[in-house]
């Protein structure tokens, strides 16, 4: 068990910085296995260069996100899609 | 333009500044930085490959890599998040090793390791004696949380090129970025040029 | 209409920026804990649950940015944060040691929409915290003993000795279990949180109690998957997991 892996709350500082919106109470799908859940479920990786969100079932890349010291880079292609309800 | 913490500083233990490339501060420990969870393959079941731009494809099993000729490597290491380490104590053998006899017209390989991370270099960086795949660190066999069994070694780049968990290389024509580079950090990665992100 | 409805919910939350917020009081609630109390001029409130980031720079232009856990209840008059101090940590060490009343430094928050409760979601609630995961399961508790108090709560917190148990005094009535050094003569639980002992402090099921977990990666991945164990549904639990460096 990797005590320093987090969860989705840990990353929802950076994204609600990006997108003004409130990010870990949305369901993700995971586009490698399907799985379904809040983004707060998600598996967190933020000692490194950037930020890594996984699925918690299968471990794909759901999100990255990076900061430069001028700019954010961040890419979804590990969620085949979001819902809000 | 933050406030200034009154009484807030860095740790970081004294030492040898001068050996530090711009930007970089010592640590005492080794932080463990990763992408994803360690894996954790077993040794009956790992496997190194070169692959690619080569007439055959190069496959060692464990025993068969450990029974190359090894060296050790002692050299300091530089973080991209600005720690670094000095006089680091590896063990491994040299990618010379492996790509001896090999002939490839690839300017660039790809480091690809267990768990997806993907690391892109250009080739002269991981050959003539610039770059091992490692297995020992400070005397015992390398930890999982620092890339055990085996990771790539390139100590002259930032450690992100020192891709952990490595399983192979794929030796390529061309340069694709891997997973940080292909998110805002730098295509070569030489700390002493401080090319840390895109455009450095 | 379902779109207004929808649009309101993606209303965004106050801006989340930077702010600079000064230290107002330091209490120390264990050796190794402190209580900060913060003066935020343009705070917006916030739920019960959420946390804020806070950031340290140094002269040197060095910066290190932490989250933690937000331990008033929303309508406190003053904001306050609970801070464990790590050994190697970055930034608690300056926050557990070093902050005095006047200090400033910068705070981004609140931040969080997914481990909140307030009272209009109803209970029973089931609160189950690791080591400092009580600090938002604390601000959780202290907002429904304020605002509905007749809501039943279960609140059970694993800590490694009394010295470490934060809270100690508002902690009449829930169930705490030792798992390092329980006090001369505990007749209590002293051991880590397990199945067996949530089966024995837990609403039942059937009761759909609203759970929260906090506390480390582990704790809480124990914690979750025992409570489904127990058959409670996944939906009704709630997770947030506190690095072992988070600070």
């Amino acid at each position: 068990m990797d005590e320093t892996m987090l969860d989705g709350n840990a990353a929802a500082g950076d994204f609600q910085e990006l997108f003004a919106v409130e990010v870990t109470q949305m369901v993700g799908v995971c586009a490698g296995c399907g799985l379904t859940g809040p983004l707060a479920e998600a598996h967190a990786f933020s000692l490194a260069p950037g930020l890594t969100l996984r699925c918690p079932g299968c471990d794909a890349v759901l999100a990255r996100l990076v900061h430069l010291p001028d700019r954010t880079l961040f890419e979804l292609r590990g969620l085949r899609r979001l819902e809000v309800s | 333009m933050s406030p200034i913490t009154r009484g807030f500083r860095r740790r970081e233990p004294s030492g040898d500044d001068s050996r530090l490339p711009p930007g970089q501060h010592l640590v005492g420990g080794f932080p463990v930085l990763s992408a994803g969870p360690t894996p954790h393959t077993p040794l009956d079941q790992w496997t190194f490959t070169i692959d690619g731009m080569i007439d055959e494809p190069l496959r060692w099993t464990w025993e068969e890599l450990r029974a190359l000729p090894a060296e050790p490597v002692r050299c300091d290491i530089h973080c991209v998040t600005s720690w670094s380490k000095l006089d680091t104590e590896w063990e491994g053998v040299s990618l010379d090793t492996l790509l001896d006899g090999v002939a490839t017209e690839a300017d660039y390989v790809t480091a690809w390791c267990d768990g997806g991370y993907t690391t892109n270099l250009p080739i002269e960086d991981v050959t003539d004696g610039r770059a091992w795949v490692a297995f020992g660190y400070d005397g015992r066999p390398l930890e999982p949380e620092h890339g055990g069994p085996a990771r790539l070694l390139v100590p002259h780049l930032y450690l992100w090129k020192s891709a952990k968990w490595v399983r192979g290389i794929t030796l390529r024509p061309d340069n694709e970025p891997g997973f940080w580079e292909a998110l805002g950090y730098h295509q070569r990665g030489d700390p002493w040029q401080e090319q840390r992100y895109w455009g450095d | 209409m379902a779109g207004a409805a929808l649009l309101g919910r993606l209303t965004p939350p106050p801006a989340l920026r930077w702010q600079i917020a000064r230290v107002v009081s330091v209490r120390a609630e264990t050796p190794r804990a402190i209580t900060l109390a913060l003066d935020v001029p343009e705070w917006p409130g916030h739920r019960a649950g959420q946390h804020v980031d806070v950031r340290l720079t140094a002269e040197d232009g060095y910066r290190a940015q932490r989250s933690y856990s937000i331990a008033s209840p929303p309508l406190a008059s003053v904001l306050e944060i609970t801070v464990e101090r790590l050994e190697d940590g970055e930034v608690s060490p300056w926050l557990a040691r070093e902050a005095e009343p006047g200090d400033e430094l910068e705070l981004r928050g609140p931040i969080g929409g997914y481990f909140v409760w307030e009272p209009a979601r109803g209970g029973p609630l089931l609160l189950i915290a690791g080591g400092s995961g009580l600090v938002p399961l604390m601000g959780i508790e202290r907002l429904r003993r304020a605002a509905t108090p007749e809501l039943a709560s279960t609140l059970l917190v694993s800590a490694r000795s009394p010295e470490e148990l934060i809270y100690a005094e508002e902690l009449e009535g829930a169930v705490v279990t030792y798992t390092r050094e329980p006090p001369p003569g505990w007749t209590g639980y002293a051991r880590r949180v397990d199945r067996a002992m949530l089966a024995e402090v837990a609403p039942p099921p059937e009761q759909r109690p609203h759970c929260y977990v906090c506390g480390p990666t582990s704790f809480v991945e124990v914690v979750a998957e025992a409570l489904v164990a127990l058959g409670h549904h996944r939906a009704l639990i709630k997770t947030e997991r506190f690095g072992a460096t988070g600070g």
